[in-house]
């Protein structure tokens, strides 16, 4: 546990002091739902219909910001094959990284999102659906991202692969979450929360394994 | 069975055999399917001749998953066994399910013409998760060809079309979902109108000559690919 806890803050350590980290992804997610009027025209009864889908596909692409460097960078500096040796289980290595990434990423898109769906003109039913969904859904966006990161831990620019391997796998939580919002917004009850949470807590549970496995094979072992 | 063609040498061998008569009998599969569906069958009397395009469209859509599952079933057994014809296999299968997945979706569009009058309709939920299967082959095939060791790219390819594997349902069940709202305009639904006699048969032979189809261009396939191996290690002991 202590492995664990160390790992953790190291991680999240060099999220906040390197490249900006967690404001960065904020800053990101902000932007691209920022420029969504400047796409679909000023229409405020429209950009509350669509806030809530905006906001679920910011912040999907808002994760995939800093998953390229979630191994990649302890893979080049070899802290990574120290990881390996060390008697934390690799399991539980990736799963502090990919909660590191979650608490670095996840969570301040969460804190801000009530923020930008005031931008959007996201209409008062659909507040807490949006945090709620974002605050279950984000967890699997990190976990299904961390396999895909270790995947790609050894490829150069890896960054777009990661993408196209990681969104079309990320769908479902994209498709409860943003339908969370709508069912508040229309009153419609049709469990969206519950197949989301379902998706999240399968997608967490099983990729620190992926993700281990993934990374023993780049390891060559 | 499987034991016996383990080796790569008697898999080339078995293969020399039996690709030919592969090819033979999805010739003739194919032949005689598209003569009885696009000259045999009648008209629909809703949909007029556009409907012929199902005995190209829904084959295609089949073997876009059916490929999906051998895939995944090879990368287990490589995973599992480690051994280098399971991972010839799942990567010779992916391009040729991605061809069939573009198929379905192509002819799916030009069929949704005359049908919905709109080339994609989001209403479609097996169409939204063929799309989506697709961009899973192209970022298994991308991943495949990003790695340089052919042995750690097995390794990863096989993990990712696991993660794949259980995802697919779970996807295909989303859209599904999600269209709860939209009220679907799905042309063949389940407990819908039922597909008729005359229509059937012609389907199934469609069916069964798309999956010869695949294992004729499969076989071809994973021989390419095992001389493409050899020939590499060649000239790699020649350079060395």
């Amino acid at each position: 546990m202590t492995a664990f806890r160390a790992l953790l803050i190291r991680d999240m350590r060099l999220a906040f002091r390197a490249g900006g980290g967690a404001s960065l992804a904020a800053a990101f997610f902000a932007l691209v739902a920022a420029l969504v009027p400047f796409g679909v025209g000023a229409d405020l009864i429209l950009l509350g219909r669509i806030a809530g889908g905006v906001l679920w596909v910011s912040a999907a692409l808002a994760a995939l910001l800093s998953l390229d460097r979630l191994f990649q960078a302890d893979y080049e500096d070899g802290s990574l094959d120290v990881l390996l040796l060390s008697p934390l289980q690799l399991e539980a290595g990736a799963a502090a990284k990919i909660l590191a990434h979650w608490l670095t990423t996840g969570l301040p898109l969460v804190v801000l999102s009530p923020v930008l769906g005031l931008l959007l003109n996201l209409p008062a039913p659909g507040y807490l659906a949006l945090i709620g969904s974002l605050l279950i859904g984000t967890p699997a966006l990190s976990g299904v991202g961390a396999i895909g990161a270790a995947l790609t831990l050894s490829i150069r620019r890896g960054g777009l692969i990661l993408a196209l391997i990681v969104l079309p796998l990320i769908t479902p939580a994209l498709i409860f979450g943003a339908g969370a919002v709508t069912d508040a917004l229309d009153g419609t009850g049709r469990g969206a929360f519950l197949f989301l949470a379902a998706f999240s807590v399968a997608a967490v549970g099983l990729s620190p394994f992926a993700a281990a496995a993934a990374v023993r094979l780049n390891l060559g072992g | 069975m499987i034991t016996f063609l383990a080796n790569p040498k008697r898999f080339v061998d078995f293969s020399n055999v039996i690709a030919p008569w592969l090819a033979v009998l999805a010739a003739m599969l194919l032949g005689v399917g598209f003569y009885w569906a696009l000259v045999v069958t009648p008209p629909d009397y809703q949909q007029g001749q556009s409907v012929k395009i199902m005995f190209v469209h829904v084959p295609a859509a089949y073997m876009g998953i059916m490929v999906y599952g051998a895939m995944a079933v090879a990368s287990l057994t490589g995973l599992v066994f480690r051994h280098p014809l399971a991972d010839v296999a799942a990567k010779s299968a992916a391009p040729l399910g991605a061809a069939f997945t573009a198929l379905a979706l192509l002819t799916g569009s030009l069929w949704g013409r005359p049908m919905w009058g709109t080339f994609w309709q989001w209403g479609d939920a097996r169409l939204v998760s063929e799309l989506i299967l697709l961009f899973i082959y192209l970022g298994y095939i991308a991943l495949w060809n990003a790695i340089d060791d052919p042995v750690r790219a097995a390794k990863a390819a096989a993990i990712l079309s696991l993660v794949g594997a259980a995802d697919v349902p779970i996807i295909h069940f989303s859209v599904d979902w999600w269209n709860t709202l939209h009220q679907p305009a799905s042309i063949v639904r389940p407990g819908g109108p039922t597909i008729d006699r005359s229509f059937l048969v012609p389907l199934l032979i469609m069916m069964a000559g798309y999956t010869v189809l695949f294992a004729w261009l499969w076989l071809v396939r994973m021989q390419t690919e095992i001389f493409e191996r050899r020939a590499r290690s060649l000239m790699m002991a020649r350079g060395a």
